[in-house]
């Protein structure tokens, strides 16, 4: 990192002296700069990539020898993902029904916030009622507010219900095994809510004045400006809201590990994945395979959805 | 080696219900939306005839019932967060000032106990440390890197390669790094790249994980890694909206490269490098899952986030560790005090 810092803004260094000297010069500072980049964006992936080789690696061999080995000494194997996905035995993962429970949590976990946001952000920015400003700037404070301050009353109105003065506002929820999904995604939609307002908010916003105003003209009620001509304009908004909520949910720890338990029946990859290291911490050959079964589905998102995710990002911290 | 199918159903099936609910919900909501008011529409008329054709006075247009509209619209999402955030924040607030068992009030004492315990103090520190070095190392790796990598050859692979890492969970980042981290006893093979790398340079193997306070740091490494990539991605963004007219005028005047980074660059992405060290503040100050897998706060690396988790969930202390979160939130508060100057700043200026 220290010995990039000379080459910064190098390429411009010759400029305004057109000789071929300096052409030479600037033409190698820009070459020097691509090199030193790309060998850092290398080395940040090592990491990565020797757990990658790793999963790949029979169990004594993992055990006993560094991963750059493996290039002097290729021996390959899938018993490590067979073992961790499908194992019968108790310790050995069984990563396959967590990764059910990582799919169950997921999707409506991003269903509902994006359905509440985009309806509560269009009407915050689109339907003229008393309060509306203070009522989006109470949203977005809520956004700092953070989630550590709601996790124990919430999991005790999900465990005992509420009660105002010995009436009965709502019971206990009593959730057994899989049915606990349904307090994760509660959790996790009120927890995304502040930024998926904030978010979409600032897209829908933008839309043009003319165009709502004109549908308002020809009669159209706000439920249908909203389905008819919102949506289908902030389909990039909804897709960068989704990503990010995608990532946040199946990477997500705490608020699983609070709010599903840590059998099968319910939790997800990761609470698992961070039993599995404090437990069997040196199960190296688990370990490994087992963090690239979690990675690899936001690994593709990602990827394949990077363009949105971006625009997303830029739109909600910069813009902001 | 067997994997049974059908003891997954019913969670397939909770999906299901999950997925109806859903569409109920949603659906239920804006088809609520659509019959009410022209329902409303067609009483209207109804009235207009019958008023029209008894020769009485029309009833007077009423009122637009926009407000309405707004209050259905935003229901779900202003029900969900008065259960899901607002009410439970206030709750927490109160239980700081009770006993283990919220029964009877304690006063300040919870607080008191946060900063005479010296396991938590050393958890405050920590914290600190996360605090000042997260943000700070991260953005100024993401603004060289930002800067060096502009208008170079393959800048898109290796900006990706580069942001990659936001993708993966922190669990599946703290695995990573303690596969780096991993140690072997002296005379055995290396299987960890950090002790390899040391044993190569003919020094002796560490255990990482297990020396305070370099763990600290070690997992520090760890945040970094993650979100350098993020500090890169806007501040890239950034560089590239300054105009060009500035950055070819400021060449003509023949300033250095140095120069230019300092007068021109600086200024001018200074909102964005605002906006990536307060968000990366705020996100370290609430890490958790980092320390959880990589060392389970053991070693004295704990965080505020991680201790409170272990107060109100593994102690059932939950005076203790509601007086942690209310904490956690006060330490928020001028970061987000001092962005909301800056924008008004921006605004203004």
């Amino acid at each position: 990192m220290t010995t990039a810092t000379p080459t910064v803004g190098a390429g411009t260094q010759a400029v305004g002296k057109t000789t071929t000297a300096g052409r030479v010069r600037k033409r190698l500072n820009t070459r020097a700069a691509t090199l030193i980049s790309i060998v850092i964006a290398l080395l940040w992936t090592i990491p990565t990539f020797g757990l990658f080789v790793s999963s790949f690696r029979p169990e004594n061999q993992i055990k006993s020898t560094g991963w750059w080995t493996f290039f002097s000494d290729p021996q390959f194997t899938l018993e490590n993902y067979q073992e961790v996905l499908f194992g019968s035995s108790s310790s050995s993962g069984q990563l396959a029904s967590y990764f059910i429970n990582s799919l169950a949590i997921t999707i409506p976990s991003v269903l509902f916030p994006l359905a509440f946001a985009s309806l509560a952000a269009y009407a915050l920015a689109w339907i003229n009622f008393r309060g509306r400003d203070w009522l989006y700037i109470a949203i977005f404070a809520m956004q700092i507010v953070p989630l550590q301050m709601a996790l124990v009353p919430l999991l005790k109105f999900f465990s005992t219900g509420v009660t105002v003065g010995g009436i009965t506002l709502m019971p206990a929820w009593d959730l057994v095994d899989e049915q606990k999904f349904a307090q994760v995604w509660f959790a996790h939609t009120c927890f995304a809510l502040p930024f998926a307002v904030f978010l979409l908010h600032n897209f829908i916003s933008q839309l043009p004045k003319d165009l709502m105003e004109a549908a308002r003209v020809d009669g159209a009620t706000h439920p249908k400006i909203f389905r008819t001509i919102v949506l289908p304009l902030i389909t990039p908004a909804l897709a960068a809201f989704g990503i990010f909520q995608f990532l946040w949910v199946w990477n997500d720890l705490l608020v699983a590990l609070i709010f599903a338990g840590g059998g099968d029946e319910t939790a997800p990859l990761t609470v698992r994945l961070a039993e599995m290291a404090g437990t069997r911490g040196n199960e190296w050959q688990r370990l490994t395979a087992g963090a690239f079964v979690s990675i690899v589905v936001p690994l593709i998102v990602f990827l394949s959805l990077q363009r949105y995710f971006v625009r997303g990002l830029l739109a909600g911290s910069v813009k902001g | 080696m067997e994997f049974d199918w059908l003891e997954e159903q019913p969670k397939f099936l909770m999906l299901g219900y999950g997925l109806l609910a859903f569409v109920v919900v949603v659906g239920g909501l804006l088809l609520l939306l659509d019959v009410v008011p022209s329902w409303f529409a067609r009483r209207r008329e109804a009235q207009l005839v019958t008023a029209a054709a008894s020769g009485a006075p029309l009833p007077r247009r009423p009122k637009q019932r926009e407000g309405l509209f707004a209050l259905f619209f935003l229901l779900p999402t202003l029900l969900l967060l008065t259960i899901g955030l607002v009410a439970p924040a206030i709750r927490t607030t109160l239980l700081s000032f009770m006993d283990s068992g919220s029964d009877e009030w304690v006063g300040l004492r919870n607080y008191g106990w946060m900063f005479s315990e010296d396991s938590i103090v050393r958890v405050l520190i920590n914290t600190l440390t996360w605090v000042l070095l997260v943000p700070l190392v991260a953005t100024s790796f993401g603004l060289l890197y930002a800067v060096m990598v502009d208008k170079a050859r393959f800048e898109a692979i290796a900006k990706s390669l580069i942001f990659l890492p936001m993708a993966i969970s922190f669990v599946g980042a703290s695995i990573i790094w303690k596969f780096v981290y991993a140690f072997r006893g002296d005379g055995q093979e290396q299987i960890g790249l950090l002790n390899q790398i040391v044993v190569s340079l003919g020094g002796e193997p560490k255990q990482w994980l297990l020396d305070s306070p370099l763990n600290t740091f070690l997992l520090i490494v760890i945040m970094v890694w993650i979100q350098a990539g993020f500090a890169m991605v806007v501040l890239s963004a950034a560089i590239k909206a300054i105009p060009a007219d500035i950055v070819e005028a400021a060449r003509l005047d023949g300033v250095s490269p140095w120069q230019m980074f300092w007068q021109i660059t600086m200024p001018s992405i200074r909102p964005a490098l605002i906006v990536v060290v307060v968000t990366l503040s705020i996100a370290t100050l609430k890490v958790f899952d980092i320390v959880r897998t990589a060392t389970n706060g053991n070693y004295d690396t704990s965080v505020i986030a991680n201790e409170m988790y272990n107060q109100a969930f593994r102690y059932g202390e939950n005076g203790q560790g509601s007086a942690l979160a209310v904490f956690l939130f006060i330490l928020v508060i001028p970061i987000v005090i001092y962005q909301i100057r800056n924008l008004r700043q921006q605004r203004e200026g």
